[in-house]
């Protein structure tokens, strides 16, 4: 599969993000490196305050820049640009053109006092030489092509006016009026019912077939990684612990915790019915107050002294040369016997 | 046995409106639902947001008075019920909230949150209040050592703990759980969710359990009511969910839901249409806006809830020929 994959068009590396706080400096995601192929959907999936909407928002530079920090190490490399430490200019040219971003709240992203149609205008009008009516023109096709009904007269409504899957559709089809390369989707669905979740996902689908689009998937939830990602990477209190195409991380997980997270998930069928749910005892630690060794070791079942006192990095996995941070990473076969079964 | 019996539940919202704040209109929450819930039954209620489904539960146990239809708990119809008379089902009926964040008084410890109902209702006498208190505690996972803290210092499933504490703590028989694990972690959501089956399994206790995620209540119900723009479409047995559903808009759920299969990829089912508006509710079945097999005689009427045999009912008119 990694054969025919096209070269990454993003690649980000040792992406480390501190924020300034009361409690002093916190570091909320630490060495964090990702590669973005193109016309594939890269999901990152974590529990909350495992880092994955700060790794989003450290690549599109949206964090406050008074209280926020990357490192000097980190790099964000998008078409031999630096995103980490370049101008505040430069990236005003890739921000929104390039690579573009869904917000999770569709009800907050929006502007409440502007309408759809100036919303969708004024990236346009500042990306492209379209003319006004070119540009109303262009919204149009846009939501059109989410498939918004009516787009003529939804031009001249108020975000209020529409229902949250309307909405989430219009900041789709904001993201995508200026034909990004990278599209960044921090929890695209998860403020909407599961009816109008398939149909955002579906026109997820079809615009990484049309336009090869690369695809950031940012989600908790792992029916949605399941069905629509092709590489997954897995958060756990600021760090990657583990990388692979998402038949390998579903199959043959590596890492204990994202074994364990796959099997708190509730299965369905008659066998699975009413019985107690594996689960993960204890919960993530704090950021100021971070173990020495391995961030997961306290909550995971196989730990080992070593767990407790090195914090192990991320390494190839010696059977199958994925990557893994772990010091006693899940054997192959005996992950595929623990976790096989469908939901 | 029969714990709760419903028979034809309305509930409508008016809506106020112009000069005179006149009623205008009214919100068809809950359009004549009828159900029973067994004894020791997990009866689990799914449908999308603003299907009623919060309603019903807050009318089941009187928390909003009902338009219509009545409730029977326990052999008492309870729908007409004065405060006084209602005060003892009041303490037996109870409810967890959604929000584990804003359901709790943020001023009031832990102690204090659970001591204000058991003094209320008289649980237990002045002198054991304290140990009553710890025992509630130790039974749903949090310390005793904890008592005195405000609710921000706890996270999101240690607080969905106390707000269970606190229902717990009048030794209810019935508890209305309202998306207790949407707000949460898919591991901390597991904790809750074990935490609640081993409760009911030690105190023989009876649920109603609102959610919007098929996995949660196909795995942790026995029964399920789909509900629908106010209506029941179909009720069921929670085994073998998949093979069974009969309801288009029932199937519609179930393939729209993901499944935790990158092997099992499939086309998840897209609804077409928009859902009608609460406040001027198609004369017909309410479905008939997206529904894939729509007919002519949908539009007239709404379709009875028909019995299939083993308490499979179902409305709609395509399905029951």
């Amino acid at each position: 599969m990694s054969a025919q994959r096209n070269a990454p068009i993003l690649q980000v590396q040792n992406l480390t993000t501190s924020f300034r706080t009361d409690d002093g400096i916190l570091t909320a995601i630490e060495d964090v490196s990702i590669d973005v192929h193109p016309g594939e959907t890269l999901g990152i999936v974590g529990e909350s305050g495992c880092g994955k909407s700060v790794t989003s928002k450290s690549i599109m530079r949206l964090l406050p820049t008074a209280t926020s920090i990357l490192s000097p190490e980190s790099k964000i490399m998008f078409d031999e640009l630096n995103l980490a430490h370049c101008s505040e200019k430069d990236m005003r040219s890739v921000r929104g053109a390039r690579i573009a971003m869904i917000f999770q709240e569709p009800m907050t992203s929006l502007n409440p006092v502007f309408t759809v149609g100036w919303q969708l205008d004024e990236a346009l009008s500042y990306h492209t030489d379209l003319s006004k009516s070119g540009r109303r023109q262009r919204s149009v096709e846009m939501l059109r092509l989410v498939e918004m009904p009516n787009p003529e007269e939804r031009l001249d409504e108020y975000p209020h006016q529409l229902s949250g899957g309307m909405r989430q559709r219009v900041m789709i089809a904001m993201a995508l009026c200026c034909e990004p390369e990278i599209l960044i989707a921090d929890e695209p669905t998860t403020a909407l019912d599961v009816t109008i979740q398939a149909q955002i996902l579906k026109l997820m689908e079809d615009l990484k077939t049309r336009l090869n689009t690369a695809i950031i998937l940012i989600t908790h939830d792992l029916g949605v990684v399941a069905q629509v990602c092709d590489h997954v990477c897995v958060m756990y209190a600021g760090r990657v612990i583990e990388k692979g195409t998402v038949r390998e991380i579903f199959h043959t997980p590596q890492h204990p915790y994202t074994r364990a997270l796959l099997e708190s998930i509730p299965k369905s069928g008659r066998r699975e019915h009413g019985k107690r749910l594996p689960t993960i005892e204890g919960v993530v630690p704090a950021l100021n107050n971070l173990p020495p060794g391995c961030r997961f070791a306290a909550r995971c079942s196989i730990a080992e002294d070593q767990c407790i006192h090195n914090e192990p990095d991320l390494k190839d996995h010696a059977f199958s040369g994925r990557p893994v941070r772990c010091h006693i990473p899940i054997n192959q076969t005996t992950a595929a016997a623990g976790s096989k079964g469908q939901a | 046995m029969a714990l709760v019996e419903v028979e034809d539940l309305v509930k409508h919202f008016p809506v106020r409106g112009g000069i005179l704040n006149r009623v205008i209109a009214k919100v068809n929450a809950v359009n004549g639902v009828s159900f029973t819930i067994e004894k020791g039954d997990v009866l689990g209620v799914v449908g999308e947001s603003g299907c009623g489904k919060s309603t019903l539960g807050k009318t089941l146990i009187r928390l909003i008075e009902s338009t219509g239809g009545s409730i029977n708990y326990d052999g008492v119809d309870i729908t007409n019920l004065n405060h006084r008379d209602m005060l003892p089902f009041r303490r037996r009926m109870q409810i967890v909230f959604q929000d584990p964040y804003s359901s709790l008084n943020p001023r009031l410890t832990v102690r204090a949150l659970l001591k204000e109902a058991i003094t209320h209702h008289k649980i237990v006498a002045e002198a054991d209040m304290e140990d009553f208190i710890e025992s509630i505690m130790l039974k749903v996972g949090l310390r005793a050592d904890q008592k005195n803290r405000f609710p921000h210092e706890f996270s999101g499933g240690q607080r969905q703990r106390i707000g269970i504490a606190r229902a717990l703590a009048l030794q209810p028989d019935f508890i209305v759980a309202d998306e207790p694990v949407s707000a949460l972690d898919v591991s901390i959501q597991a904790q809750v969710l074990n935490l609640m089956m081993d409760l009911k399994d030690e105190f023989g206790l009876t649920l109603m359990f609102i959610s919007h995620d098929l996995k949660v209540v196909e795995h942790f119900c026995d029964r399920v009511l789909v509900m629908y723009l106010g209506h029941v479409v179909e009720e069921m047995s929670c085994v073998d969910i998949h093979e069974n559903a009969l309801h288009p808009y029932t199937k519609a759920l179930l393939g729209a839901n993901p499944i935790n299969d990158p092997d099992d990829r499939r086309e998840l089912t897209v609804l077409e249409g928009d859902v009608p508006s609460p406040f001027n509710p198609p004369p017909g079945c309410p479905f008939v806006t997206r529904c894939p097999k729509v007919e002519a005689r949908c539009n007239d009427a709404m379709p009875p809830l028909v019995d299939k045999g083993e308490g499979h009912r179902v409305a709609c008119f395509v399905v029951n020929d």
